[in-house]
């Protein structure tokens, strides 16, 4: 069985060979002409305008957290997939009432405004107004 | 005699690469100057892990491995080290006032399990697992089978994780 996956690691060290080559060839090779340029975070992208060192909004940790659970789910979904054509009707259903009991959560998180990424601040929403006033106090 | 041994040989040789290979990522995860290094190299452990459940022939348990640890619980980790002010800052000490308690703690423990590895009478061949509780295919039949109940009780349980991150994160 663990011998399936040789194709696996084959690919695993022809594409570590590969990094490796790329990497290294143009280290050794290649002229080395530094300017100030160079040292940008972007080629040919936007120029930094702040220390990328700085605290992130507790957005991107929710969106984290939302990912797991979700990820958690197909993991449950990849083995009944396998074998749906072999299960029938009854397994079908089985996963529709599993999709649909995270579902409601999903919808929770909707109306709860977890994806919402601070836009706009609706009327009676608290939550985003705290939100607003932390991150002027963290301005000051 | 030269010629049956090859095969194991080169299992062994994947196994011992992949088992220095999670024990040095390990190791860096601990001694790592800096915490974003130290999540980076848990990414490593991690693989390695998935590596050794492949070679185990517990293959949902690397795939679930790869898809929930690596892909998800490692970019939470980064999320949370950069949701953290002070650990955004440059560098951070890997040592604390605890840490010699905590070498000491770690090294009883080794000592503990080594006992127990070298008491506990280990099979010379491995037991053969059953077909339909290894394969992924099997485990889905189960899941909507036998462990129909539980399954579903895993999906209310995922949705009470899901309001529960919500709730935490958005009501202070």
């Amino acid at each position: 069985m663990a011998i399936d996956y040789l194709p696996l690691l084959i690919l695993i060290i022809l594409a570590m060979g590969f990094a490796a080559i790329a990497m290294g060839l143009p280290a050794v090779l290649g002229p080395k002409l530094p300017n100030k340029q160079k040292y940008e975070p972007y080629e040919s992208g936007i120029i930094p305008f702040a220390d990328a060192r700085r605290r992130f909004p507790v957005q991107y940790y929710l969106v984290a957290m939302l990912f797991v659970v979700f990820d958690i789910e197909v993991i449950f979904l990849y083995p009944w997939a396998v074998i749906l054509n072999r299960l029938g009707l009854f397994a079908l259903v089985e996963m529709a009432i599993f999709l649909l009991i995270l579902l409601v959560g999903y919808v929770y998180c909707w109306k709860r405004g977890a994806l919402d990424w601070g836009g706009q601040v609706r009327p009676g929403d608290d939550v985003v107004e705290s939100q607003v006033v932390e991150s002027q106090v963290e301005e000051e | 005699m030269p010629i049956e041994i090859p095969i194991p040989t080169v299992t062994q040789v994947i196994f011992l690469v992949m088992a220095l290979f999670t024990a040095a990522c390990g190791l860096m995860v601990v001694i790592s100057r800096n915490l974003f290094h130290s999540a980076l190299f848990l990414v490593g452990a991690l693989f390695g892990v998935a590596a050794i459940f492949v070679l185990l022939e517990a293959e949902f348990l690397a795939v679930g491995q790869v898809l929930v640890y690596i892909g998800a619980i490692a970019t939470l980790i980064v999320f949370a080290i950069m949701l953290t002010r002070g650990m955004m800052r440059g560098r951070t000490s890997p040592m604390n006032h605890v840490s010699g308690r905590g070498a000491l703690g770690a090294l009883v423990f080794f000592v503990a399990l080594l006992a127990f590895l070298k008491k506990v009478p280990w099979p010379e061949q491995a037991q053969a697992i059953p077909v339909d509780e290894s394969l992924i295919a099997g485990l889905g039949d189960k899941f909507v089978t036998t462990y129909v109940v539980a399954f579903e009780a895993v999906g209310l349980l995922l949705m009470v994780a899901l309001i529960g991150a919500v709730m935490l994160a958005r009501d202070r």
